[in-house]
């Protein structure tokens, strides 16, 4: 009878192994749609190098965290001594513990990086809504992944930490203090707590984090990429059908992702050999004592990629509206597409205002970061509040500032600029 | 041979699948509630956490004037203040720097909802977690210290977000908690012995 279904119009059939292969997997029109025959803009540049680093990360903190899990013992009374175990006297341990835990602070570089590169370009712009949507719940479920991660080595930073972002929930009103219980599964901060984090960390998250990048990846698939022109390649087909200003991922791509690879190796292996605690920004110093209920440490700072959110907490004399404030702040970037209302996409062709409003966010942004790490006092609080208004005029003034009424923009080419190398 | 095939032109009664389609939906919904209460159980306190946060007593004679000693309770830090009567003395003429000065929106027991909050003056005793997110505020009982600066009548600061507290506990203005620190139900069994965790409603 028929034989196994055959793609119409493939290439010449295959014999052997790849032929037999092929007509029960779509291994060949995989690489065709996905890599070889997938047209992405020819113009990219240096801020297009983010997200394949970011899917490289990810895979470095899967190895890494499997091997991780076959050494440490979640647990009040086991967690801390285990990793001192495997920093200590499991042979490469201590390289496999820097490799995850310096691997965290790479990850949140990257994302931010690429983060910023939407923000750019207008990469978040229509069509692009969903894609940007699966992005910002990637960054959501990796600052879950972080901050339980980083509960697990039951340092004092690790308990106070915990402390504090679960409290964060007794903030809700009514529901507030019996689901902060809820979460901790004790009284306080506990093996409970601890134990369930652990299986969030390893097991359910990490399984939602690549969902998320999957659907990330397939929305990509489906509008294809922006660039730094913010133009729609698509509109503007060659005789084949392909994009003009498109040329296939693979092998273009690839081959520039490979050098970026390598440039990050360099740079990352560098911390990881030689400052793997980066003077206390990616691990802190108090996490090195256990974990100790009856003594705060003498100041409390988030890992670094928490500390504009932070900051911002810090700022508001009301503990409700500070949580609400924080939470909002991360929130907001859900909805860029629709405050967005200016008609170009890529910051080259925007008005000088929005530029400058961007300039400012990076600043804020920066700055809150770095108020997160010091401890609260009166000149820190007076420039947090003032950077966490800049930060929120930068959203909730877009509606108004992105206008082209209010911000003329530059025509947009009909082409992608470039220049062949 | 005809016998049992579907007569295909046969009008479907789209409603009535709409209906059927929708029960199961609805059943299946249901179910899935019901499924998931064992599991969003099980992260509610054990019975070994619960049990273990029995009450808890402490020898209040030997605590020295002036001084604080901290016992755990459920997992938090309990902070006994023996306050001196100069201590005492300081609660008075700051209210207006108060956030909550008469603990309105505060959480204490009834009788601790004075301007001491406590049973007596002479003892304080205070769940030890600042109100804002859990850190340990840090005792700062000297007045008008050089740190805390010349109106500082002594009481507590929080390291980690900034809050500052009198000797009852009471949160000042400009601090991110917005309420007072937290008095547990406490009793004393006999004049020599605190007991944190019970009173006269029993125990909590």
């Amino acid at each position: 009878m028929a034989a196994i279904h055959e793609s119409p119009g493939a290439a010449p059939e295959k014999k052997g192994f790849l032929g037999w292969l092929n007509k029960r997997l779509p291994v060949d029109e995989f690489v065709k749609t996905q890599l070889t025959g997938y047209y992405a803009p020819k113009n990219f540049n240096i801020w297009y190098f983010f997200g394949s680093l970011a899917l490289l990360v990810l895979v470095m903190q899967l190895v890494t965290g499997i091997f991780l899990t076959m050494f440490y013992k979640p647990g009040e009374l086991t967690s801390f001594d285990s990793v001192e175990y495997i920093m200590r006297e499991v042979d490469s341990g201590w390289l496999i513990r820097y490799l995850h835990s310096t691997g965290a602070s790479a990850f949140f570089i990257v994302v931010y990086l690429h983060m910023f590169r939407a923000l750019l370009y207008g990469s978040y712009k229509p069509p692009r809504e969903l894609l940007w949507i699966f992005g910002m719940l990637v960054y959501l479920a990796l600052m879950a992944e972080a901050f339980m991660g980083y509960v697990l080595p039951w340092g004092n930073m690790s308990f106070w930490g915990a402390q504090v972002i679960v409290n964060l929930f007794g903030t809700i009103p009514v529901i507030g203090p019996p689901l902060v219980e809820w979460i901790r599964g004790d009284y306080g901060i506990a093996d409970a707590t601890l134990n369930r984090f652990f299986a969030l960390h390893v097991v359910a998250i990490p399984l939602g984090l690549l969902l998320l990048v999957v659907l990330h990846l397939v929305a990509l698939r489906q509008t294809g990429s922006n660039n730094p022109d913010g133009i729609e390649i698509k509109k503007n087909l060659g005789p084949d059908g392909h994009p003009v200003d498109g040329i296939p991922f693979h092998p273009y791509y690839t081959v520039k992702d490979i050098f970026g690879v390598g440039v990050f190796f360099i740079l990352f292996t560098i911390v990881v050999f030689f400052v793997p605690t980066f003077g206390g920004l990616f691990l802190e110093g108090p996490n090195f004592d256990p974990a100790n209920p009856m003594s705060t440490p003498e100041h409390i700072a988030p890992v670094w990629y928490f500390t504009p959110y932070y900051a911002i907490l810090r700022a508001v004399p009301d503990q409700r509206m500070g949580a609400l404030l924080m939470g909002l702040a991360v929130v907001l970037f859900l909805f860029l597409p629709w405050l967005d209302r200016s008609p170009v996409k890529s910051m080259r062709y925007r008005g000088p205002i929005s530029k400058l409003m961007l300039t400012l966010f990076v600043i804020a942004f920066i700055s809150l970061g770095y108020l997160g790490l010091e401890p609260p006092s009166g000149l820190y609080t007076v420039l947090a509040r003032i950077f966490a208004v800049v930060y929120f005029a930068f959203f909730l003034l877009m509606p108004i500032y992105s206008r082209a009424s209010f911000d003329k923009t530059k025509p947009v080419p009909e082409r992608v600029l470039f220049n062949a190398h | 041979m005809a016998d049992n095939v579907v007569v295909a032109d046969e009008a479907v009664d789209l409603s009535r699948r709409k209906f059927l389609t929708n029960a199961t939906i609805a059943t299946g919904a249901v179910g899935a509630v019901f499924v998931a209460v064992p599991f969003v159980e099980s992260w509610t306190p054990s019975e070994r956490a619960r049990a273990l946060g029995a009450p808890t007593e402490l020898d209040i004679t030997k605590i020295d004037p002036g001084q604080m000693t901290i016992v755990t309770w459920r997992r938090q830090p309990i902070y006994v203040v023996r306050r001196t009567p100069e201590m005492v003395g300081h609660l008075q003429g700051h209210d207006g720097d108060l956030k909550d000065p008469t603990s309105q929106d505060s959480k204490q027991p009834d009788y601790a909802k004075n301007v001491q909050r406590s049973r007596t003056a002479e003892y304080l005793v205070l769940i030890g977690t600042c109100t804002h997110l859990g850190c340990l505020p840090k005792q700062r009982f000297e007045a008008a210290s050089a740190e805390m600066g010349p109106t500082w009548p002594g009481g507590y600061f929080c390291p980690c977000h900034g809050s500052r507290f009198d000797l009852a506990g009471r949160v000042f203005k400009g601090s991110p908690a917005s309420v007072n620190l937290v008095v547990p139900p406490y009793e004393y069994p006999n004049e020599k012995t605190l007991r944190v965790g019970a009173d006269e409603k029993g125990a909590v």
